[in-house]
């Protein structure tokens, strides 16, 4: 018998974002977890440019040479990434929770998400090249 | 079962009384058509004696081998080892996520038999009322509308282990329960709607489906879950308008 270095970990709240030993279904949780906190600070950052947008003319002509920098670019479409994923999968969860699809719910997520992937590259291929 | 043998390494989880959990690996010459568990009780009867592990029935009848084998929840009787693992490799057993532990592989399942018991899926029943002397009674409903005469959740505790709202809710029902109220029904035992239409009961869920997933036994209790909400909905929505 050899004693291993190894110590045993505890469960909780981080214990949400972990993906490993587990199946489709919680990362499906995963994911909506992890874009429900994108969303909620990109709504925040949102509201905190719109509100320096009262500042004028000046500011907004700024605003905009800001907002056409690829970061920019970028970090908008994560933002229509996250909503698409969260939007289809809570689209998923919504029927679920009626009893609808529940047996189906692992064909359902891998289905949505493909959408997304979809939708995405679109998104992204547009906003890049307009 | 096949002739190979394949030279692995258990690493068992430990702990004893108050002292801090360890791993301790054991180095075993096995079939891999033998399951998790003939290792474990190997490493009792041949390496060290005051290993503790539940164990019983050994076909995934009794529940009680319930165990988190290499990360995932497991029945360790009827889990191969050439299925998690290869020649040369580690078979890690630890106790279920989610239970306090009592000692090394064995956690106190108290609360979630009593649980279990509140739903009516009782630990023992009265003689008086016994099915064949109380009469043959209508049962719970099925996915299919057909009735369930015996039931398939042998409480092994594999989906509340694997429930991430368990891990941060000790209060959450868990998915065993909330699927053996489901099995009675809201029609036939009325007074479990106090106990599962609480923010603890069916809403606390979160739809991860693990419990599904790992279910050794075709409960599927994600689904009895989301059935159970629609049994409060109209219950409520009975309640509201006067129905009876």
């Amino acid at each position: 018998m050899i004693e291993s270095q190894e110590k045993s970990k505890t469960s909780g709240v981080a214990k949400w974002f972990d993906p490993r030993w587990r199946h489709s279904g919680t990362w499906a949780f995963i994911l909506n977890r992890v874009t429900a906190l994108g969303l909620t600070v990109y709504l925040y950052l949102h509201l905190v440019i719109l509100r320096s947008l009262a500042g004028g003319p000046e500011a907004y002509d700024g605003f905009l040479a800001t907002i056409r920098s690829p970061i920019f670019v970028f970090g908008e479409l994560l933002v229509v990434i996250g909503g698409l994923i969260h939007g289809l999968n809570g689209l998923r969860i919504a029927l679920n929770s009626f009893g609808i699809a529940v047996p189906y719910q692992r064909q359902l997520f891998y289905g949505l998400m493909v959408i997304a992937i979809i939708t995405s590259v679109i998104f992204g291929v547009r906003m890049f090249t307009a | 079962m096949s002739q190979e043998k394949w030279k692995v390494t258990y690493r068992i989880f430990r702990k004893k009384g108050t002292e801090s959990s360890k791993f301790e690996d054991f180095e075993l010459e096995v079939s891999p058509d033998e399951y998790v568990l003939d290792g474990v009780e190997r490493v009792w009867a041949f390496h060290d004696r005051s290993l503790t592990f539940r164990h019983a029935c050994h076909h995934s009848t009794c529940g009680a081998c319930g165990m988190v084998v290499n990360g995932f929840e497991k029945l360790s009787c009827i889990t191969p080892i050439r299925e998690i693992t290869q020649n040369g490799g580690v078979v890690k057993v630890e106790p279920m996520r989610n239970f306090p532990v009592i000692s090394d592989l064995v956690v106190d399942m108290g609360l979630f038999y009593s649980r279990m018991d509140m739903v009516g899926q009782r630990q023992v029943i009265p003689l008086e009322e016994e099915p064949t002397q109380a009469g043959i009674q209508t049962g719970p409903v099925e996915r299919d509308g057909g009735y369930v005469r015996l039931s398939d959740c042998i409480e092994c505790g594999l989906c509340i282990s694997a429930c991430p709202i368990v891990a941060t809710t000790p209060a959450y029902l868990g998915p065993a329960v909330l699927a053996g109220a489901q099995q009675n029904g809201l029609e036939r035992t009325p007074k479990l709607l106090d106990l599962v239409d609480t923010e603890d009961g069916v809403w606390r869920c979160h739809s991860a489906y693990e419990c599904t997933a790992v279910c050794p036994s075709n409960v599927e209790p994600a689904w009895r879950i989301m059935d159970l909400r629609k049994q409060v909905v109209k219950a409520k929505l009975k309640g509201l308008f006067g129905g009876s």
